[in-house]
């Protein structure tokens, strides 16, 4: 059986007395999109940088196609960071061109072979003598994409892939990133949005240094339930919920209160007014319908990402 | 020179101040030139007490200029804008309006001090705001060495130091992007922000990029290229879809403008809604979305 494309076993890295990433074990195999997500300070950023080779581990093993991370295996991935790693002043050919030198044609060829000039997607045909310093984001983002994928990585690895483009680019944009996991690739993507994160085939939550919940969106949300206050008077009772003590979110004119029962919800929204045992004292009670739905992957994040394991 | 100028600033009616009428601010028609380029195209937008207005597009659609319009700071070339008198206004730009010398502490009392706060109410009111989001620990600390998440936060804050002594808070919020680039975890806090903000009576607006996160709002308005691609609430925009979609096994074969993909699977738009043929899905507001701008894309020459 081949090796994963990617793997972390068991892996730490400590900065001083920070332990940044705890004992995390990961694996990216041919055909998935894995999303890893967590808040600022998770960990996310460092296990990137490990894959990408810029970082050693302080203990444990990294594996790239069965290897430890080399110039070699760096060439066997296509990178696409946040500021989108191109050059402003040079044109999209221009880019292009230095990535190709770089990494030279298709494969695992060594840096510097050249190759001919490919051709640009059509949609960015037209901006090929512009510099990249001079284009909208979302065409920015397409170039991109197009420079990662131009020596056919067997590893891709987006952080934040769609951030600033409108919802139709952001669909095409998809497109591209599950063609290349169908094309065989394995893809890693680090994403703050749960739109982002529904398009991935598997999900692996860190916080604090560690992976604290792995599998598919519904698999991490699981039997977590959510309870769901409707009220003519939404900002009444989010008054009373937050008063004893419970955090609510508001959706529309809707009130969404996690990892709450409906009994203590329905309590403090019964609030009596006058009675000295109830925070808030004085406040009215508010005719509100209260359910319970399914939570949402945000939601189940949340819960996750305070309470690391 | 000045008498253009006055012309153009009559496109904003605002009331004088300490007179707030609470009633609906927003744009009626608003298009903004910036030389030949058109970069607001007849929008409007009724921002209302008490509700929550997502303005959604892509970079370049537009939002910047129309929140701008919005707030009152910037005049339209074409059509209406309402906006309450300035010092109810909450207005957070794009790049935070924060000075990064100044401590946390000193960028809130700047702020007070400049919407003539006294010092003890504005403490008051910013107390629970600071400790609820966890800038509490770092009221000392320079705003330039806050994390861009706690930027946002304390930018929100300042913006909702508003109002008067007898009347606090904005009637009017508006923020440009106050979650782009901010972790979930901070993200949860700037939200729980604008729904104290919009219980507290204030007509928020917001932009994002993101419709999982405009969904979050009573109002929609989506953006493209200047123009509104739709808006209303979530279910009107849906229920506003022409056409149907249906799922795809594959890839289709040859052209293939009105397909996409969502969660890797292939999704196609019928604009007819030719019954008989596969089994249409239940669309949400980002299939809608995806299909207005399809439909625009087919109606272009």
């Amino acid at each position: 059986m081949n090796p994963p494309l990617a793997e972390c076993v068991s892996v730490t890295r400590t900065f001083g007395p920070l332990v940044a990433v705890d004992h995390v074990d990961l694996q990216v195999s041919p055909g998935e999109v894995v999303g890893l997500l967590g808040a600022n300070g998770a960990g996310k950023t460092t296990v990137i940088r490990m894959l990408l080779g810029l970082l050693r581990v302080s203990a444990g093993k990294v594996r790239l196609f069965g290897q430890p991370p080399s110039r070699l295996t760096r060439q066997r991935i296509g990178y696409v960071p946040q500021g989108l790693g191109l050059y402003d002043d040079l044109t999209v050919a221009q880019n292009l061109e230095f990535t190709r030198a770089v990494f030279g044609p298709a494969g695992s060829g060594p840096a510097g072979s050249g190759g001919a000039p490919a051709g640009l997607p059509a949609p960015l045909r037209p901006f090929a003598d512009t510099a990249v310093g001079e284009l909208p984001l979302g065409i920015a983002r397409r170039v991109a994409f197009t420079q990662a994928l131009a020596h056919h990585p067997d590893l891709l690895i987006l952080d934040e892939p769609t951030s600033g483009v409108d919802p139709l680019a952001r669909a095409r944009l998809w497109e591209t990133i599950q063609d290349t996991a169908e094309a065989g690739a394995g893809v890693i993507v680090t994403t703050h949005y749960m739109e982002e994160a529904e398009e991935c085939t598997r999900l692996v939550v860190m916080a604090a240094g560690k992976v604290v919940a792995e599998g598919t969106s519904a698999g991490i949300v699981g039997e977590r339930r959510t309870v769901v206050v409707d009220s003519a008077d939404w900002a009444a009772a989010l008054r009373l919920i937050e008063a004893a003590g419970l955090r609510a979110t508001l959706t529309g004119t809707t009130l969404r209160v996690p990892t709450a029962t409906a009994a203590a919800v329905q309590r403090a929204l019964a609030a009596v007014p006058g009675d000295a045992a109830v925070p808030g004292n004085g406040a009215e009670s508010v005719p509100a319908r209260v359910h319970e739905e399914a939570a949402t992957l945000e939601e189940r994040f949340f819960e996750l990402a305070a309470v690391p394991s | 020179m000045k008498a253009a100028r006055a012309a153009r600033a009559a496109g904003i009616s605002r009331p004088s101040d300490g007179h707030p009428p609470r009633s609906a601010w927003g744009l009626s028609g608003v298009s903004v030139r910036y030389g030949h380029h058109l970069a607001l195209d007849g929008a409007t937008l009724r921002a209302v007490p008490g509700q929550i207005t997502a303005v959604v597009g892509g970079d370049g659609a537009g939002k910047t200029t129309l929140l701008r319009c919005a707030a009152g700071a910037l005049p339209p070339s074409d059509g209406q804008v309402s906006v309450p008198g300035i010092r109810q206004i909450g207005y957070l730009s794009p790049s935070g309006g924060i000075y990064p010398d100044l401590t946390v502490e000193e960028n809130l009392s700047f702020r007070a001090a400049a919407f003539g706060l006294p010092p003890a109410q504005a403490r008051a009111r910013v107390a629970e705001h600071l400790d609820r989001t966890g800038l509490a620990a770092a009221h000392a600390r320079l705003a330039g060495n806050l994390s861009g998440g706690m930027r946002k936060k304390l930018g929100v804050i300042a913006a909702l130091l508003s109002g008067s002594a007898l009347l606090p808070g904005p009637a009017l919020l508006v923020l440009d992007e106050p979650t782009t680039g901010v972790d979930p975890v901070s993200r949860a806090d700037l939200w729980w922000l604008i729904a104290q903000a919009a219980a507290g009576g204030a007509a928020v607006l917001f932009a994002t990029t993101y419709l999982d996160e405009a969904q979050r709002a009573g109002q929609v308005l989506v953006l493209d290229a200047g123009r509104p691609l739709a808006s209303g609430t979530a279910a009107e925009i849906v229920a506003a879809m022409p056409g149907v979609i249906r799922p795809l096994a594959a890839r289709p074969t040859g052209q293939r403008p009105l397909a996409w993909r969502r969660a890797g699977q292939w999704r196609v738009w019928d604009p007819a809604g030719t019954p008989g043929a596969s089994p249409a899905l239940s669309p949400d507001l980002q299939d809608a979305v995806v299909v207005a701008a399809l439909a625009r894309e087919e109606a272009r020459p």
